[in-house]
C-alpha cells in the first residue's frame, strides 16, 4: 500500500493495549508500525521513529482495543431512509467503537443480488466510517422459499460471506440444508433468525410466560427459539456447514450450543446486549421502544446467556441495532415495529455487565466483540491482533469515564433507544479505522476538528 | 379519589372499588326515576373511541354519559390506525385537540389505552383493551354480585369458566373480585388457560381448574361455588386448534341443561353471569341464560350505572354524588 499524501503518523501514547500495563504505538499508513514501552519523551522508544509532524496523543490510562465488529445491522438503505442510512448508520458504528458492522439484507429491495450487495458496499466506502459488509438473503425477497444468487454475491465486489434471511427465519428444513451445502463452496456462514413461526408467528411479541399472560400480548415462547437451533445444529453436522445462530435469547438455545460444540459441529452463536441486560418485566408499561424480536426475556434467561458469553459457549456480542423512524413506533404495542438501537452503547452495556465485575477481561471483550466476529464473517483485516503490520483498526475506550444515555444525543437518525437514561461505566474515546481517526468523543469525521484529538 | 384515568383493574385499590359502587348505587336509583338526568357533567365532552365492534359497552358509555349531561361522542376508528398508516398516538393527538374531557378507548391491541394515557390530557378509561382488561365489566360483575349475594362478596367463591387466555373480562374481574375479598376459581382447558397461569394464580391468590365438574362438585360444602361466570368462546378459536370441536367444548366447559340441574341441586338459585354476547348452545345452554337465577340482564342495567359512577369519581370532582342528585 502507498503512502497517501498527507497522511500524517500518529502516536498514540500510554495506551493500556488490551487493558494490560501502557505501551506507545506508532502507526503508519494505515498499520501498526511500532510498538514500544512507554517513551516518557527521552527520544528512545517508537516515538523516535515518527516522522516530524506526527500527531501525538497521550491516552494515559485509556484501554486500546481493536476495532469492534458488528455482525448484525440493521442500516435500512435502500428503502427506509428516513429510519437510518449506510451514512449515518456507520457514524452511529463509528461512535460505538466500531470499524466494520454487517448490514443484514431486510432492505428495500432486498439484498438478494449482487448488485445490491455492491450498492451497499459502496455506500459503506463513500460514508467511509466503518468497513460495510452487507450480508446477502439467503431466499430470494426473503420469502424462504428459493436461493438467493448467493454465488454471484459472493463473487461480487461485496464479496459477501454472511447469508441471512433475518427478520424471518429460514423455516424450510430443505432450503436450509440446501443452502448450508451451497455455502461451502465459498466458505460462507448462514446467519439464522432462530423462530419457528407456527409456535411464534409475526403477531408474537412478549416473551411467553406469566407477564405476557397478565398484560394479554401474544406470547414468543423460548422453545420457538430452541426447536430451529437444535434443527440447524443437525442440519450443520449433516452438510458439514457453518450455521451461525443470531440473536439468541433462551437458556435453552444456549443447552442446544453446549451439546452441538461438544459435538464439534461448525455452529456459531451471538447475543445482544439488550438480551443480556434487559428483562421482559420492561414491557409492562407497553412502551414500544421495548419491543423487539426475539422479545426481551426473563432473569434466568438473561444469567444464562451471560454465561455462555463468559463460557465462550456463545461466540459474539452483536447489536440487532434496528432503527425505526419514530411514527413506526407509536402504534398500539402489538402493532408497533420490532427492533431497538444499540451500537453506540454496545461496549458500554458489556463494560458493565462483564468488565467491572470482573467476569471477563478487556482482552476477551475483544474477543467477543472483534476477533470472534469477524473471524465468523471471514473478514481478514478486522478484529486482529495489536501488533506491528496489523491494520490500525483500533478503538480507545475510556474505562473510568461513565456518561448518561440520551436518545436524542445520538448518531443514528432514530430514537428508539431503550437505553435512554441508563448511565454507563465507560466511554468510547476515540475509533481508529486503518490509522485514520474515525470518531471522537461521540462525534465523528467532519464534526471535531482532527488537531484537538489527545 | 383523586385519579385521572381507569386504565386496569389493578388501578383502583378495594376503598375505591367500593366507593364506586356506592356511588352506583346511587346512580341506579336515578335510573328508575322517570327524569334520568343529572347535571353532574354539563359542559363536559366525553368521546367513545371505539377502535372495535362494541355494542353494549359502547351504548352504556354514551347512555351513562348523556344521563349526566355530558356531551358524548362515537368515534368508530376501527381500521383507521396502522392499516392506513396513521399512528395511534397522532389519531388520539388529533381527537384530543378539540378539548375533550375524557376518552373511553375500546382497542383491539392490549395496552394501547396505557400508551394513550402517556400522550393526552384527557381523562383516559378502558373500555376493553384486546385481550388485556375491561375495567369497567368487573366492576359491574361486582355490583350485580353484591346485589345477588348480600351486599358483600367477602369469602364468597365465584367460579369464572371459559376462554380464559383471550378474555379480558377475566383478567379485570379476577382482580377485583380479589380486592373485594371473593375467592375465584378460573376453569378452562389447559390450551385456552393464560400462559405462565400457574405462578400467576399463586402470586395473586385464586385458584385454576381444568375440571368443571370437580369444581362444581366440591366435597366441602365451603368449597361450594357462591356464583359462576360463564365466558365467551370466539367460534374463531376453532382454527387456532385450541380445542377439537364444540361439542367437545361443551360437554367439557358449557354450563349444560344436565349440569345445571345437578348444580341447582347442589346450589339452588346460584346467580349465573355472562359478560355477553353469548353462545347460546356453546358455553351456555338457553336453560341457564334464561334461568331464574340467571342476572345477565341486571349486569347490562348495572353497566350503565357502574359507569355513570367511573365517570363521577373521574371527572366530577369529589363533592358527594348524592347531593349533586338532589340538586338536579
Amino acid at each position: 500500500m502507498s503512502r497517501d499524501i498527507g497522511s500524517r503518523d500518529l502516536l498514540i501514547r500510554g495506551a493500556r493495549v488490551l487493558g494490560e500495563g501502557p505501551a506507545d504505538l506508532l502507526v503508519r499508513d494505515g498499520r501498526i508500525a511500532e510498538i514500544g514501552s512507554l517513551s516518557g519523551g527521552s527520544g528512545a522508544g517508537p516515538g523516535g521513529s515518527a516522522s516530524r509532524d506526527a500527531q501525538v496523543i497521550d491516552v494515559d490510562g485509556l484501554v486500546l482495543l481493536p476495532g469492534l465488529v458488528d455482525l448484525h445491522t440493521h442500516l435500512r438503505e435502500p428503502g427506509r431512509e428516513d429510519a437510518e442510512t449506510v451514512s449515518s448508520g456507520s457514524a452511529a458504528a463509528a461512535a460505538g467503537g466500531f470499524t466494520a458492522v454487517l448490514a443484514m439484507a431486510n432492505t428495500d429491495p432486498v439484498t438478494d443480488t449482487a448488485e445490491v450487495a455492491e450498492r451497499v458496499f459502496d455506500l459503506g466506502r463513500a460514508a467511509g466510517l466503518v468497513d460495510v459488509h452487507p450480508v446477502g438473503a439467503v431466499s430470494k425477497a426473503l420469502a424462504g422459499k428459493e436461493l438467493a444468487e448467493l454465488g454471484l454475491m459472493a463473487r461480487s465486489r461485496a464479496r459477501v460471506r454472511v447469508f441471512s434471511d433475518d427478520g424471518r427465519c429460514v423455516s424450510d428444513a430443505r432450503l436450509m440444508r440446501r443452502a448450508l451445502d451451497y455455502v461451502k463452496a465459498f466458505g460462507g456462514v448462514i446467519s439464522q433468525h432462530s423462530q419457528d413461526s407456527r409456535l411464534a408467528d409475526s403477531a408474537a411479541c412478549c416473551h411467553e410466560g406469566e407477564l405476557s399472560g397478565r398484560l394479554g400480548l401474544p406470547g414468543w415462547p423460548g422453545v420457538a427459539e430452541e426447536v430451529v437451533v437444535a434443527r440447524d445444529v443437525m442440519l450443520a453436522r449433516h452438510t458439514g456447514s457453518r450455521v451461525h445462530v443470531a440473536h439468541v435469547s433462551t437458556a435453552g438455545s444456549v443447552e442446544v450450543l453446549r451439546w452441538a460444540k461438544a459435538q464439534g459441529i461448525a455452529v456459531t452463536a451471538e447475543v445482544t446486549p439488550h438480551h443480556l441486560a434487559l428483562g421482559t418485566e420492561l414491557l409492562t408499561g407497553y412502551d414500544p421502544v421495548f419491543k423487539v424480536n426475539p422479545p426481551l426475556r426473563p432473569t434466568e434467561d438473561q444469567l444464562a446467556l451471560r454465561g455462555a458469553l463468559v463460557e465462550g459457549l456463545i461466540d459474539a456480542v452483536a447489536t440487532d441495532h434496528a432503527p425505526h423512524a419514530r411514527h413506526d413506533k407509536e402504534h398500539a404495542f402489538p402493532d408497533a415495529a420490532f427492533g431497538m438501537l444499540g451500537l453506540e452503547t454496545a461496549v458500554g452495556i458489556v463494560a458493565e455487565l462483564f468488565v467491572g465485575p470482573g467476569l471477563l477481561s478487556w482482552a476477551q471483550v475483544a474477543d467477543r466483540m472483534s476477533a470472534a466476529p469477524a473471524h465468523i464473517a471471514g473478514l481478514t483485516d478486522q478484529g486482529r491482533p495489536i501488533a506491528v503490520g496489523e491494520p490500525a483498526n483500533l478503538v480507545l475506550i475510556d474505562p473510568s469515564a461513565p456518561w448518561t444515555v440520551q436518545a436524542s444525543a445520538s448518531q443514528s437518525l432514530s430514537r428508539n433507544n431503550p437505553w435512554h437514561g441508563r448511565e454507563l461505566p465507560v466511554r468510547v474515546h476515540a475509533t481508529f479505522l486503518r490509522g485514520e481517526c474515525t470518531a471522537y468523543r461521540g462525534a465523528v469525521r467532519g464534526q471535531f476538528d482532527i488537531e484537538e484529538l489527545s | 379519589m383523586t385519579r385521572r384515568h381507569l386504565l386496569s383493574s389493578a388501578d383502583l385499590a378495594r376503598d375505591e372499588v367500593e366507593a364506586i359502587l356506592t356511588t352506583a348505587q346511587s346512580m341506579h336509583d336515578v335510573q328508575r326515576r322517570e327524569v334520568k338526568k343529572l347535571p353532574t357533567l354539563r359542559g363536559r365532552t366525553i368521546i367513545n373511541l371505539f377502535f372495535e365492534d362494541s355494542t353494549r359497552t359502547r351504548s352504556s358509555f354514551e347512555i351513562a354519559g348523556k344521563w349526566m349531561s355530558a356531551d358524548t361522542i362515537n368515534i368508530a376508528a376501527k381500521g383507521s390506525s396502522a392499516s392506513k398508516g396513521e399512528s395511534l398516538r397522532d389519531t388520539v393527538k388529533t381527537i384530543c385537540a378539540m378539548s375533550v374531557d375524557a376518552l373511553v378507548i375500546r382497542h383491539n391491541a392490549s395496552g394501547a389505552c396505557h400508551q394513550v394515557a402517556q400522550w393526552v390530557d384527557a381523562s383516559v378509561i378502558n373500555a376493553g383493551d384486546g385481550t388485556h382488561e375491561h375495567p369497567t365489566q368487573a366492576l359491574l360483575d361486582a355490583y350485580t354480585l353484591r346485589g345477588r349475594l348480600g351486599g358483600s362478596l367477602d369469602g364468597r367463591h365465584v367460579v369464572i369458566v371459559g376462554d380464559l387466555a383471550h378474555s379480558r373480562v377475566f383478567r379485570s374481574n379476577v382482580i377485583t373480585l380479589g380486592r373485594l375479598g371473593a375467592r375465584v376459581t378460573v376453569v378452562a382447558p389447559p390450551t385456552l388457560m393464560p400462559s405462565g397461569i400457574g405462578a400467576w394464580a399463586a402470586r395473586d391468590g385464586f385458584a385454576t381448574a381444568w375440571d368443571l365438574d370437580d369444581v362444581l362438585d366440591a366435597a366441602s360444602p365451603g368449597d361450594r361455588p357462591d356464583a359462576v361466570m360463564m365466558l365467551r368462546v370466539q367460534r374463531e378459536r376453532m382454527s387456532g386448534g385450541f380445542f377439537p370441536t364444540e361439542r367437545e367444548y361443551t360437554a367439557g366447559y358449557g354450563l349444560t341443561r344436565e349440569r345445571l340441574a345437578h348444580l341447582y341441586a347442589v346450589v339452588p338459585d346460584i346467580p349465573i353471569l355472562h359478560p355477553g354476547p353469548m353462545n347460546r348452545g356453546l358455553e351456555i345452554s338457553a336453560e341457564a341464560a334464561d334461568a331464574t337465577s340467571s342476572v345477565i340482564l341486571e349486569q347490562v342495567s348495572a353497566g350503565v350505572a357502574v359507569r355513570m359512577a367511573v365517570l363521577y369519581h373521574l371527572l366530577a370532582g369529589s363533592d358527594a354524588p348524592s347531593e349533586k342528585a338532589e340538586a338536579s
